[in-house]
């Protein structure tokens, strides 16, 4: 009886999945079993096995509505907002169970950073888009909010295009400024993941490519997940790449080997029409 | 040869040409009519004088006391529904998010409530005011009115926030800010043009229904001076004046009239401007 709440509700990752990764030079962070979601009664998600790891990309790779998307808003449970979500498995990050009831979803959401497919900057000014990321971490002193401010927009390379107009209104960004804000809003909170829903899918390719450059660098410090549908993005990104079909994980791997030899005809047809 | 669809073209354009201008004649017949007849009573005294001993048989007097009572009545009104619409409103953009049935449902009720013709809210004021032992005042008119209201309040609030992309909500949870905080803090500055258009929408509504207080306001000569004190309203000032048979104060109704729609005018063309101001906060 207690056991199985143990193993409910506390970590229960495999030791032997842990040793073999590491034994690889591996450091995993999340830890997906067996996850299943529906909607409804349509399941989105059918028996997820996947490991994040920790620092570097791993790339959600697939055609649109594959359940690439869904999957990542069940790290953040922000799959929680929407109706009439069932999910089963368990998704273990730092020692407990995401899906678990007692979950802090605030903090959860805090150590998760989502960057989403059209940027949404909070209405208000550039500069609040930030102080309203800090207020969250506490940090309320003026003077700090305005180091940091200055800081992240200098991380995400947006601070020498808006020092001179942080009080003007966030939304009078071009979209890639936009997009960028958000990363640095993202930043701001201080998370151990990034979660990205198809990032550079509303920007134009040089603005697509100042996010993906920042998201190269990023990856030596935080675990980021990208969701994505281009081939050629996960090709310049991915340190790991998971294919996902129809709410099935096909195949995962090292991108040398998923792309250079890939295992199912599935995959085999999306790698050559994506060329 | 001419084309058939040249013909049909001419015939819809008269149609639909004939019918827009039939309305804007209709209106601007409505306004012509009210000023026509109520500019020449209109003066300084009948807007700046409560009725004197003998008024409503022609004598001296004028109407502040519905001028005054109308203002009291629409501010506590207005006051009260945004006190009860934005919340609501609100409620139905963040916790109900997640049940996009009762969202329906909640809607429904709301556009039910907006169509109950008034004179069912004053039969409803007037019990709720009997029950409370409250007298014919301020107060009861107050509470009336604002049921009156809200619905058209909530609803319109309710509009200009489903232009709010479901993206927005969805980075701010994901930032960790939990809805009602969403709601307060985001939502409500996002649509800020909106709730202000919503509030003199329903301010409007509230000032120039007459059939809501008929029973609740009660009606006085004096200008009230607590909320426990029968008040006069401008609809109510017309519609008294207007069943006399004395020429003078039939007149007068008509210039009663006058100020009401000028009053109704002012609020309609302010919300336009407000609602312009307003946006410079909004996201695009």
């Amino acid at each position: 009886m207690s056991n199985s709440k143990i193993n409910k509700n506390k970590a229960f990752i495999d030791q032997e999945i842990v040793r073999k990764d590491e034994a690889k030079g591996l450091q995993n962070l999340i830890y997906v079993k067996d996850l299943s979601l529906w909607h409804g009664k349509q399941q989105t998600l059918n028996n997820i096995e996947l490991n994040i790891r920790d620092k570097g990309i791993t790339v959600l790779l697939g055609p649109s509505g594959c359940g690439k998307t869904t999957l990542l808003k069940t790290f953040n449970r922000l799959s929680d907002i929407y109706a009439d979500i069932r999910t089963e498995g368990a998704i273990y990050f730092e020692g407990n169970n995401i899906l678990s009831r007692e979950t802090d979803v605030y903090d959860l959401r805090q150590k998760m950073g989502l960057l989403s497919q059209r940027p949404q900057p909070l209405p208000g000014t550039i500069a609040e888009n930030i102080r309203y990321a800090l207020q969250l971490k506490g940090i309320n002193a003026r003077s700090e909010q305005d180091d940091r401010i200055e800081y992240y927009l200098k991380k995400v390379a947006l601070w020498d295009e808006v020092k001179e107009r942080l009080k003007s209104p966030a939304g009078k960004l071009s979209i890639g400024q936009q997009q960028r804000l958000c990363l640095a809003r993202g930043l701001a909170i201080e998370p151990r993941v990034i979660l990205a829903d198809e990032p550079t899918s509303a920007l134009d390719p040089i603005s697509s490519r100042r996010i993906e450059e920042q998201f190269k660098e990023l990856s030596q410090d935080f675990a980021i997940v990208l969701v994505t549908h281009i081939l050629r993005q996960a090709k310049r990104l991915a340190d790991y790449v998971a294919f996902m079909y129809f709410g099935k994980l096909v195949e995962k791997g090292k991108p040398e080997v998923v792309f250079e030899d890939p295992k199912t005809e599935t995959l085999k047809e999306y790698l050559m029409v994506g060329h | 040869m001419r084309n058939k669809k040249n013909i049909e073209e001419s015939i819809a354009k008269i149609v639909m040409g004939s019918f827009t201008m039939l309305i804007v004649i209709v209106l601007f017949s409505i306004l012509a009519g009210i000023f026509v007849k109520g500019l020449p009573a209109l003066n300084w005294a009948i807007v700046s004088q409560v009725p004197k001993g003998g008024y409503y048989f022609g004598k001296e007097g004028g109407i502040l006391n519905a001028i005054l009572g109308t203002a009291y009545l629409a501010a506590g009104a207005s006051l009260l529904a945004v006190i009860i619409s934005v919340p609501t409103a609100l409620y139905i953009h963040t916790y109900l998010f997640s049940h996009p049935r009762w969202q329906k449902r909640v809607r429904l009720w709301l556009d039910v409530l907006w169509g109950v013709p008034p004179i069912v809210y004053g039969a409803f004021g007037f019990n709720l005011m009997l029950f409370m032992g409250w007298p014919t005042s301020l107060l009861a008119a107050i509470v009336t009115v604002s049921f009156l209201i809200s619905p058209v309040m909530i609803r319109a609030m309710d509009e200009s926030l489903q232009q709010v992309s479901p993206g927005l909500f969805e980075s701010a949870i994901s930032l960790g800010f939990y809805k009602g905080e969403i709601g307060y803090r985001f939502l409500l500055k996002q649509t800020l043009p909106g709730v202000a258009t919503a509030f003199l929408l329903a301010l409007g509504k509230g000032i120039g229904d007459t059939a809501s207080v008929l029973f609740t306001a009660g009606y006085t000569d004096y200008i009230p001076e607590s909320l426990k004190e029968p008040v006069a309203t401008l609809p109510l000032a017309v519609f008294f004046q207007l069943s006399s048979p004395i020429p003078e104060v039939k007149a007068r109704a008509y210039a009663a009239a006058v100020v009401l729609t000028i009053i109704i005018l002012v609020i309609s063309i302010l919300s336009r401007l407000i609602s312009k101001k307003l946006s410079k906060n909004k996201v695009e």
